[in-house]
């Protein structure tokens, strides 16, 4: 299948560079956007030509950047959109979805989107040396598709993350590196990490193209949807690029044609109040966001103090109308049970900070009670369940007889 | 001397190097010898006089925008990284 992807281009300066591992203008230092020949992918995508295809995020193939097949993570994306009824009752709104990413494949999160763009490209490219800085998920998933495609992963997390995404990593066969340092210092190091040894870093050199697998999440909520996209959509911001795809993809799909009305959607961004640099930005009207040197919150997947992708999410979100708003651990700890408890989802920190914002925005009016609402669940509560401990109930433990059971159920019994 | 060290996109302004020596007590002063030193790259990491909001600069590994900007001192034994700015994940 053709690449209709033309280039990169400078989201500051607007100049072109060849297709290449590169992520930054070297004139200005901008981040490096993905161009394509939306004429062509208009004449060449259809409806019917996406539903006839596999259930999986490449169904949208024509936009996404790369020459070929994918040869990696071919059947990732698809995850459900779920009507939450009881959740919108309690919510006090009248129609709400969930986008359930928290069971992608193969690593539960919507990294694996991300990733499996990446690393295709990286093969493309002819690396076999890989990497990334994560917050957790994505270092799962690189690991992962990693395994998958043979490559060699070589992961760097802040060494204080939870055990469960740190396993979750080495299980398959990565080189992880903890380092004494926030997610910026990781990041940071990675960045000369790239430049020295010349590996395919999936959110640094090769971050324009993996970028865009988040698009693949709009695209399939819209589908979902009947092809038509909802009024009001929440995710969680850390980079702060994830909302901004969404709304791309919904920009894209009028733009080929596969959904006949503009883009009308509000954009919310959630944060947790311990990290809050974008939501920080919004909220005060600022043009750049303060970095935050010391985040301080259990929802360590959005934990990211110097957000590249701030100001950028931060004006898109106040483009279309939409606002931003951080919530404390208390509240992403309710939240997250509030979820489980309602729709049987098992979010992780960054679910539980999403459904504690979409609360807080419908409570202060900015999301109205009577228009749809789309919230974005991007991780599984399983890879984060030390929040959690002190939150739940303990099971009651007792003998295996009914004289045990009957002591500690209060209800009648049929038969006596 | 303070040195600085030149990301592999800017070093053809550096005349290739890697590190380049620099005379400076603050970090405005050192880049600003470092700009003497090589003029083009001056309109890569500033902007009407303002450095550009997507390059990080550090000092022995202590971002700038936490320690007093372009007013933060150097000693002779100190590094300035210059570092592009990316996001997470």
């Amino acid at each position: 299948m053709a690449d209709y992807s033309l280039g990169l281009k400078c989201k500051l300066c607007g100049k072109l560079y060849e297709k290449q591992p590169i992520n930054f203008c070297t004139d200005d230092f901008g981040p490096l956007e993905v161009v394509y020949d939306y004429a062509a992918i208009r004449r060449n995508i259809s409806r019917e030509k996406i539903l006839a295809r596999p259930r999986s995020m490449w169904r949208y193939r024509e936009l996404l950047p790369i020459a070929g097949e994918p040869t990696v993570g071919p059947q990732v994306g698809c995850t459900p959109l779920i009507r939450a009824n009881r959740l919108a009752e309690e919510l006090g709104v009248k129609t709400l979805w969930i986008k359930n990413d928290a069971v992608n494949f193969p690593t539960l999160s919507f990294k694996d989107r991300v990733v499996s763009v990446a690393l295709s490209k990286a093969v493309e490219f002819g690396f076999e040396i890989v990497g990334c800085a994560s917050t957790g998920n994505l270092a799962n998933s690189v690991a992962a598709n990693a395994a998958q495609a043979g490559l060699e992963a070589y992961i760097f997390v802040p060494s204080d993350l939870e055990q469960a995404k740190i396993l979750g990593t080495s299980v398959f066969g990565a080189n992880v590196i903890g380092v004494n340092g926030t997610y910026d210092e990781v990041n940071r190091l990675c960045t000369q990490v790239a430049f020295k040894y010349k590996w395919g870093f999936v959110n640094i050199n090769l971050r324009p193209f993996y970028a865009e697998g988040s698009k693949t999440m709009g695209y399939e909520i819209a589908e979902d949807l009947g092809w038509r996209f909802p009024q009001h959509v929440v995710a969680p911001m850390a980079g702060g690029s994830l909302i901004g795809k969404i709304h791309k993809a919904f920009t894209e799909m009028y733009e080929v044609g596969l959904v006949d009305t503009p883009v009308t959607t509000r954009m919310y961004g959630a944060q947790a109040a311990g990290c809050n640099p974008i939501s920080d930005c919004v909220k005060s009207n600022r043009d750049r966001h303060k970095p935050i040197r010391k985040p301080n919150t259990i929802c360590k997947s959005l934990a990211i103090g110097d957000p590249a992708d701030g100001a950028f999410s931060s004006k898109l979100i106040q483009h279309t109308g939409g606002w931003a708003e951080d919530v404390s651990d208390d509240e992403i700890v309710e939240c997250m049970l509030l979820l489980a408890r309602t729709e049987g989802i098992f979010a992780e920190t960054a679910g539980g900070t999403t459904v504690a914002v979409a609360r807080k925005l419908i409570e202060q009016g900015r999301i109205p009670r009577d228009e749809e609402i789309v919230l974005c669940i991007t991780g599984n509560g399983l890879k984060t369940q030390d929040c959690l401990r002190e939150a739940v109930e303990k099971p009651a433990n007792i003998k295996p007889s009914l004289e045990a059971f009957d002591a500690i159920y209060s209800g009648e019994p049929v038969l006596v | 001397m303070t040195k600085v060290q030149i990301p592999p996109p800017l070093r053809e302004h550096a005349d290739g190097l890697a590190d380049v020596p620099v005379a400076g007590a603050t970090v405005g002063a050192a880049l600003a010898d470092l700009i003497r030193q090589c003029p083009a790259l001056e309109a890569k990491l500033f902007d009407k006089g303002k450095l550009r909001p997507h390059i990080n600069v550090l000092v022995d590994d202590e971002d700038i925008r936490y320690l007093d900007d372009l007013d933060t001192a150097v000693t002779a034994t100190q590094a300035i990284a210059l570092i592009p700015a990316v996001a997470g994940g």
